[in-house]
């Protein structure tokens, strides 16, 4: 989006809530009636049909999203909040498998993710800031077979940290498994795991043992930055594991998005989850190729993506300084010399100019006049064939391309505009409201332009049927409303023609943005029923 | 900056009661720098050789594992032509318990065991998994010949 156009703004634009939208709709239709003569632009953020349900949420409204997973477990099994988290957090937040395995064999469960399984019954780890040695535990799944190269607590008078060797530490700490370091040690060891390594599973400091710190333990041993940075990883582990679930990828952006109708991959066959959080960041919910790639499927854009990024530069390269033989079609660059060519694979002898064969061009050598001759028109033809695929596919890519290009001088339009409204402002007694019906048509432009674009891409996999061309021929009908409001936008302004311009291109916004609502409407409608074929396998 | 007592504690004791077929010592102007030998295994087509190492002790030590390179030369499908290893316990799976002579005994294990399943240099990995007669064969020059 521009920079120049401020993010309120554009976030009152995108706004889902059905409520403001009314309030606001209500607004624009007061002011505009007040004209009477010109049409009302109507209000294009009311959800259609083929938007997807999507609603942006909060960090807090997340914490309780997932605060309310944990109280269900809790509540079912009677474990602590502790306890039932780090058994959610082992499952994924599978909830379902989780308490279905649990209620198999509870101790299985939590011995597989690390939990002591009396530490279930409210009940602290155990702590001590003696220094007497402790017992060694019985915890029964120590893995550590590893002969232990440090002297054992139990086998010396004082206790000395194994970690850092000190040998009189002012107070020591120990899990359930009896594993016994100095707080220093843990709590570097905390601030290390959590904040340099981002890890919301750490197990306790001893090789080989496989405890996992219980979170309270985290919240009492390490700073408070460092714990609200463990609260914030697993609210990530929550958000990543959860299929209906998004952060908004948008640099600083906190909120998140839940879209339950793009949860699974097969939803992705007939949907184009096209959604924005509450600050107005729009971003695509199956993929990351492009933040509205309405109409096309998230797989479709990404072949197309793909095969942009591998061909388009080779191919418009080949377009432009080769040909192809006309005997075996191999492809040939002509980097110097005359124009009696001789192929180097078949060895056919041919003319550069003409495509036709060599000996027809008799002693002229070097120059041709026989352009028009049967057989280098048939030599010509015959390429051309062989070229046709490549051609299909410039076609496509150039006009992908162009709109592309156009969405990225959004932000020149912006300002050139903004200014023809404030001329406009100056040479006739229009208010600042009433000047807003450019800025309505910029709009609706850039956000039609980026539809188009990926209707080429679309129509490039589209099988050839009575289908295509309809679509081909809403696509048409777009792109000319278009062009049509994009000339207009252009026209220098005078002042006795305004209102006459007011009212054209007013209409003309209206107009595109009902192109463009067809346009989406039917291809959305088309994934539904199954309508479109393709011309390539989709993955 | 003062030695940390742990690395002192740690040194002391390698220098005192080595572990059998290993030895490191650290380099006199700096103490977390040790150069490192380790024999070949019997019973491993590394036998009779003996490895040079370098390990350095990171500041974050031990919190951070040590970073370990093998100097000499070795046919391994776990370490690379840059003499890296690639050993769990010197990434993911480092635990603040773990000590430099287990770290090298874990890196002797290591040459009693190939692990060609996951592997840091592929092409010996491949020869490993699909001819192991034959790998041990160049294994065993490669001793010959580097670690003699």
């Amino acid at each position: 989006m521009s920079d120049s156009y401020d993010d309120d703004e554009y976030m009152e634009e995108e706004e889902e809530d059905l409520f403001e939208d009314e309030v606001m709709s209500d607004d624009d239709a007061a002011m505009d009636n007040e004209e009477g003569d010109y049409p009302v632009i109507p209000d294009k953020d009311k959800p259609k049909s083929y938007d997807v349900e999507s609603k942006s949420l909060s960090v807090d409204d997340v914490q309780k999203d997932m605060r309310s997973q944990v109280e269900y477990v809790v509540s079912v099994f009677g474990l602590e909040p502790d306890t039932a988290r780090m058994l959610l957090r082992d499952y994924g937040w599978n909830r379902e498998r989780m308490t279905e395995q649990y209620m198999e064999d509870p101790s299985k469960v939590l011995i597989k993710a690390g939990i002591e399984p009396d530490a279930t019954s409210p009940r602290s780890p155990i702590r001590s800031t003696s220094s007497q040695p402790p017992k060694e535990s019985s915890f029964s799944f120590r893995r550590s077979t590893r002969k232990n190269p440090v002297p054992d607590p139990v086998t010396e008078s004082k206790f000395m940290c194994p970690i850092c060797c000190d040998d009189e530490p002012p107070s020591t700490l120990a899990l359930a498994c009896n594993h016994r370091f100095c707080s220093d040690c843990w709590s570097q060891y905390l601030e290390g795991k959590v904040r340099d390594e981002g890890e919301c599973v750490v197990r306790c400091m001893k090789d080989g043992c496989s405890l996992l710190v219980p979170d309270s333990f985290i919240k009492e041993h390490s700073s408070a930055k460092t714990y609200d940075r463990f609260e914030e990883l697993v609210l990530r582990h929550y958000v990543s594991h959860i299929a209906h679930l998004k952060f908004c990828p948008a640099p600083g952006c906190t909120d998140t998005v839940s879209c339950t109708a793009a949860a699974t991959k097969s939803a992705l066959d007939t949907v184009v989850p096209s959604v924005s959080c509450a600050h107005g960041h729009k971003f695509c919910f199956g993929c990351s190729i492009d933040a509205d790639h309405r109409p096309v499927l998230c797989k479709v854009a990404k072949l197309w993506v793909k095969k942009c990024q591998d061909d388009s530069e080779t191919a418009n390269w080949i377009k432009t300084n080769t040909k192809e033989c006309s005997k075996c079609q191999s492809t040939i660059e002509k980097n110097g010399g005359c124009n009696h060519m001789t192929c180097k694979k078949c060895k056919h002898e041919f003319c550069w100019v003409c495509m036709g064969p060599w000996s027809d061009h008799g002693t002229q050598w070097y120059s041709c006049n026989r352009y028009d001759d049967k057989a280098a028109i048939e030599a010509r033809d015959a390429q051309s064939k062989s070229r046709i695929s490549l051609e299909r596919y410039l076609h496509y890519y150039n006009r992908w391309a162009n709109h592309e290009q156009s969405a990225k001088l959004s932000a020149e339009l912006y300002v050139k505009t903004e200014k023809k409204m404030e001329e406009m402002q100056l040479t006739t007694d229009l208010t600042w409201i009433e000047v807003q019906f450019a800025k309505k048509a910029v709009e609706e432009v850039l956000r039609c332009r980026a539809t188009l674009k990926w209707t080429y891409a679309m129509a490039y996999y589209l099988d050839k049927s009575n289908e295509k061309e309809l679509f081909e021929d809403n696509q048409r009908d777009l792109e000319k409303a278009v062009e049509d409001l994009s000339e207009l936008l252009e026209s220098p302004i005078e002042a006795e023609t305004i209102p006459e311009l007011r009212a054209n291109m007013t209409n003309k916004t209206v107009y595109v943005q009902k192109r463009n609502e067809i346009m989406l409407e039917d291809t959305a409608q088309g994934f539904r029923e199954g309508r479109w074929t393709w011309n390539v396998d989709l993955p | 900056m003062a030695l940390p007592k742990r690395i002192i504690k740690e040194t002391e004791r390698l220098i005192a009661d080595p572990a059998p077929g290993i030895s490191a010592v650290p380099h006199e102007d700096n103490l977390r720098y040790f150069d490192v030998k380790i024999d070949g295994p019997s019973g491993s087509p590394f036998e009779g050789g003996q490895f040079s190492l370098e390990l350095f002790l990171p500041e974050e030590y031990p919190m951070s594992p040590p970073k370990v390179r093998f100097l000499t030369k070795i046919y391994h499908p776990n370490i690379d032509k840059l003499g890296r290893i690639c050993l769990d316990i010197l990434k993911d799976k480092w635990s603040p318990a773990l000590q430099i002579r287990t770290v090298l005994l874990s890196i002797q294990a290591l040459l009693s065991a190939p692990n060609p399943d996951d592997p840091l240099a592929t092409d010996v990995a491949k020869h490993y998994k699909q001819d192991e007669r034959d790998a041990q064969r160049v294994s065993k020059e490669w001793t010959e010949k580097y670690a003699k």
